[in-house]
């Protein structure tokens, strides 16, 4: 197994390279740059502060330095955010987008799980048909028509929550509900099929010709291998869930990492759009890699060869 | 279920809202665009950022708080040469930074030459100019700043020499760029020209300002407290403010809604007619120092011809746009200089006038709009920028049958295009840097770096000289008369619409006074809970 890691840890390292040097001349291919603004400065002052970030220099010099400086861990100065690194701005903002993530991300299983799992159980009943119907339009239901509802009705109605906002515990439940609703349709759906397919398999009706109570049945044999398209699910769904929600974030006006990942393409704030690739590109890389490993540990089937 | 009863739980009441706290303890909440890019004065270029600088920062002179006109900041008082290009500042003795050091003229020749220096590349540099040797300075040909037109007598005396008389240097000096910083703070984190060091974070900027920076967490909020060591902070009535950068106008109205701000920024235009008609007392339309007008790249034919660009600028119906489309009280642009800026009025204007617009069509070869080649319209892709030009292509289209392509860029995309002339008609706006004609017209000057139209005239730009040197206002404004019937007459670029600030304001803010150029000086602002606030939530 520690073969595996530390050969997968190897295989990260060109990855990464070539993402940041297809990055780098990327962004320097779309129109426009970070200096550029609505009144146009005189030609010696455009001319000082290409000097300063060091634009004067031709794209292979400043593309040189800045690996140079990748390679001690070093992101730059963000061109935006005078006085800021792009290491500190993600610093600052990535604990918020994971701290969000992690909240959708029980709530989405729990509901999920939970909603799929009944709905399999008492298959074209009541409970079925309306919490698929939930989960259907929950998949339906974009979070920026969400997200605007539910501050509706307990923001602007109820008035139990802050329309939006970060500072206080109450903060995070509108938005981690928004994100984790969407999510958790998908769950709910997944694990009925997951499990209905099982419900339907021989050592199931085994199980119960012997004489077992239903709750055994569901609890001890089915689920375990019901629930197997979730768990396939949740790698990806955790990632999608931390790397932070553009949408969300604004929404609810959150200060996470999914925010200036977005708003750096817009102001071409070039080693902001490299330092939030670049980290990224790292926690995908390294989350694929727990999902591998734990997927071989779950399911004996799986080797690491 | 489970969320059902975890929302009940917390639904026991409702909570205070920041309003409810802000008014009893004078916090104002303030609702402020966007993230700014910084707090150093002499970096910044954006409204945002000078919204928060006016709270941390003072300079010789401060603002009225209804007309603007400048009064005496960090400068008790100051006297003016004849020839109007020596000016002497008298700073007063009890100016401090808010960490006890007294505010000296030394001080301010430091923060001059930092702005000045070339490699801070200071975008702003341009607005120390009228400084004898200022440009000299900034573009490198001389090095010895003792030639620049700034010295001082003693540590409470600062004399400033100017290239030109500038009558509106007085106002000038209300610009973040004209504004002091704290030299051993500087010094203790970089070199006086150096960008982006830390001094401007919380713990380490040193203002000297009625406020002081107190907490900044990017995306999430600034806060800003009272500085008691400010001059005249008996008179500051605010204990904090909190600039919240919700960057979406959707929310921010929420956040109005529910009294977690006093004030926003602007207000979503769907929402303009709600609360014209529920809740006037809320919304304000106040006039606004810019001017919103197409650009004509006169490099391209058939748009080098003055007859067609006439003709273009009178067959928009301005009324008709400013009324259904924008909503908000927006003034119709028949000039280009926006109305009584600083006591200028432009008289030269022209008129909607559709028949005579197919005369000068027909005059310029295209009798009825044939064989007129289609034209292509640039704006920057936002839903308002669409909708007047979606109307203005309709309005052409039927008085001069003119076909007219709409082309939306995203910003960057679109300051490429339009710098490099690669346009026919591009949307624009100016706001105006200071409250004086000449930041409106000296922009289209031959040559000038925003006049981006390819358009040279030499008589416009003999007048804006003459203006720039003379003395009397009245003369003065005489020549920008003239310059601006030229360049009405010529059209380069077609004005459509003077700016408002539209913002949505709580009944319990005073001293907000609707300003020209949308500046609030907070030290004359206050907060007094007049009217059950919770009112605002339940209504919708």
């Amino acid at each position: 197994m520690l073969k595996f890691i530390c050969i997968r840890i190897l295989q990260t390292i060109p990855v990464l390279l070539i993402i940041a040097t297809l990055t780098f001349f990327m962004v320097r291919l779309a129109p426009g740059d970070p200096i550029s603004n609505e009144k146009t400065v005189p030609p010696e002052i455009r001319a000082n502060l290409e000097a300063f970030y060091g634009f004067d220099d031709s794209l292979w010099v400043q593309y040189l330095r800045y690996m140079g400086n990748l390679l001690h861990g070093d992101l730059g100065p963000s061109y935006k955010y005078v006085g800021w690194s792009v290491n500190e701005l993600i610093a600052q903002s990535f604990p918020v987008s994971l701290e969000l993530g992690i909240y959708a991300f029980i709530i989405a299983l729990l509901l999920g799980t939970a909603a799929g799992v009944v709905a399999a159980l008492k298959k074209n009943s009541l409970a079925d048909y309306v919490p698929m119907s939930f989960a259907m339009a929950g998949i339906c239901l974009p979070t920026f028509v969400m997200g605007p509802m539910l501050v509706l009705v307990f923001a602007m109605w109820l008035g139990w929550f802050n329309p939006l906002g970060w500072t206080y515990w109450y903060d995070r439940v509108l938005p981690a509900l928004t994100l984790g609703l969407y999510y958790s349709a998908y769950i709910a759906r997944l694990s009925r099929g997951g499990m209905l397919e099982i419900l339907s398999q021989d050592f199931i009706r085994t199980a119960r010709a012997k004489g077992l109570p239903e709750k055994i049945v569901v609890l001890r044999h089915a689920i375990k291998g019901g629930l197997l398209p979730v768990i396939s699910f949740m790698g990806p769904a955790f990632a999608g869930l931390i790397s932070g929600s553009f949408v969300v974030e604004t929404i609810f006006f959150i200060p996470g990492l999914g925010r200036f990942f977005i708003m750096a393409a817009f102001n071409r704030d070039y080693t902001m759009i490299l330092g939030t690739v670049l980290f990224y590109a790292t926690l995908i890389i390294i989350l694929n890699l727990v999902v591998d490993v734990l997927l071989v540990l779950l399911n004996p089937r799986m080797s690491f060869d | 279920m489970a969320v059902a009863i975890v929302l009940c739980l917390w639904g026991c009441g409702r909570k205070e809202t920041n309003v409810i706290r802000g008014d009893r303890e004078q916090i104002l909440f303030k609702g402020n665009g966007t993230e700014p890019a910084g707090i150093d004065p002499h970096v910044v270029t954006g409204v945002t950022e000078h919204n928060i600088l006016t709270a941390l920062f003072e300079g010789l002179v401060s603002e009225n708080p209804i007309d603007l006109h400048p009064e005496p900041g960090v400068a008790k008082s100051w006297e003016i040469s004849e020839d109007g290009r020596t000016y002497t500042f008298h700073l007063r003795e009890n100016a401090r930074w808010s960490n006890g050091d007294p505010v000296r003229a030394q001080d301010f020749v430091y923060s001059f030459r930092r702005i000045l220096s070339p490699g801070l590349g200071a975008e702003y540099a341009y607005m120390l100019y009228p400084l004898r040797n200022g440009k000299a300075f900034n573009t490198g040909k001389i090095d010895d700043f003792s030639e620049v037109g700034v010295k001082t007598e003693g540590d409470l005396t600062l004399i400033i020499e100017l290239e030109n008389p500038t009558p509106y240097f007085l106002e000038l000096l209300n610009h973040a760029s004209w504004w002091p910083v704290h030299p051993p703070t500087i010094e203790k984190f970089g070199r006086i020209d150096q960008r982006g060091t830390p001094w401007t974070r919380p713990g380490n900027i040193v203002t000297n300002g009625a406020f002081t920076l107190k907490d900044w967490k990017i995306n999430q909020h600034l806060v800003v407290e009272k500085n008691p060591l400010y001059w005249d902070a008996q008179e500051v009535e605010l204990n904090e403010i909190h600039f919240l950068p919700i960057d979406s106008i959707d929310a921010e109205e929420r956040a109005f809604r529910t009294g977690h701000i006093h004030l926003t920024e602007t207000i979503p235009l769907h929402r303009i007619d709600y609360y014209r008609e529920n809740r006037p007392e809320l919304i304000r339309f106040d006039p606004y120092l810019g001017t919103y007008y197409y650009r004509i790249n006169t490099n391209v034919s058939p748009l080098g011809d003055k007859r067609v660009r006439l003709a273009l600028a009178m067959t928009i119906n301005r009324e008709e746009i400013t009324r259904y489309v924008l909503k908000g009280g927006q003034n119709p642009a028949y000039h280009y200089t926006p109305p009584d800026t600083n006591g200028y009025t432009a008289l030269s204007r022209f008129e909607y006038d559709v028949e005579r617009a197919r005369e000068l069509l027909a005059e310029a070869g295209f009798p009825g709009g044939r064989g007129f080649p289609e034209l292509e319209l640039l704006y920057n892709t936002s839903e308002a920028h669409r909708s007047i030009a979606v109307a203005i292509q309709q309005m052409w289209n039927e008085a001069l049958n003119i076909k007219v392509k709409l082309l939306n860029e995203e910003w960057k995309v679109y300051l490429a295009s339009v710098t490099n002339g690669d346009f026919q008609i591009s949307r624009a706006g100016w706001i105006g840097d200071y409250n004086d004609p000449n930041t409106f017209l000296d922009m289209w000057l031959t040559g000038g770096g925003n006049n981006m139209t390819g358009w040279s005239n030499s008589e416009y730009d003999r007048f804006i000289e003459l203006a720039g040197r003379a003395i009397d206002a009245r003369e003065r404004f005489e020549y920008f008369q003239q310059a601006e019937a030229i360049l009405m007459d010529e059209m380069p670029v077609i004005p459509i619409y003077f700016y408002v600030s539209n913002l949505l304001i709580h009944p319990s803010v005073k001293g907000w006074h609707p300003t020209i150029l949308d500046h609030h000086p907070y030290k004359f602002v206050s907060l007094a809970a007049e009217e059950d606030t919770v009112g605002l939530n339940t209504d919708h």
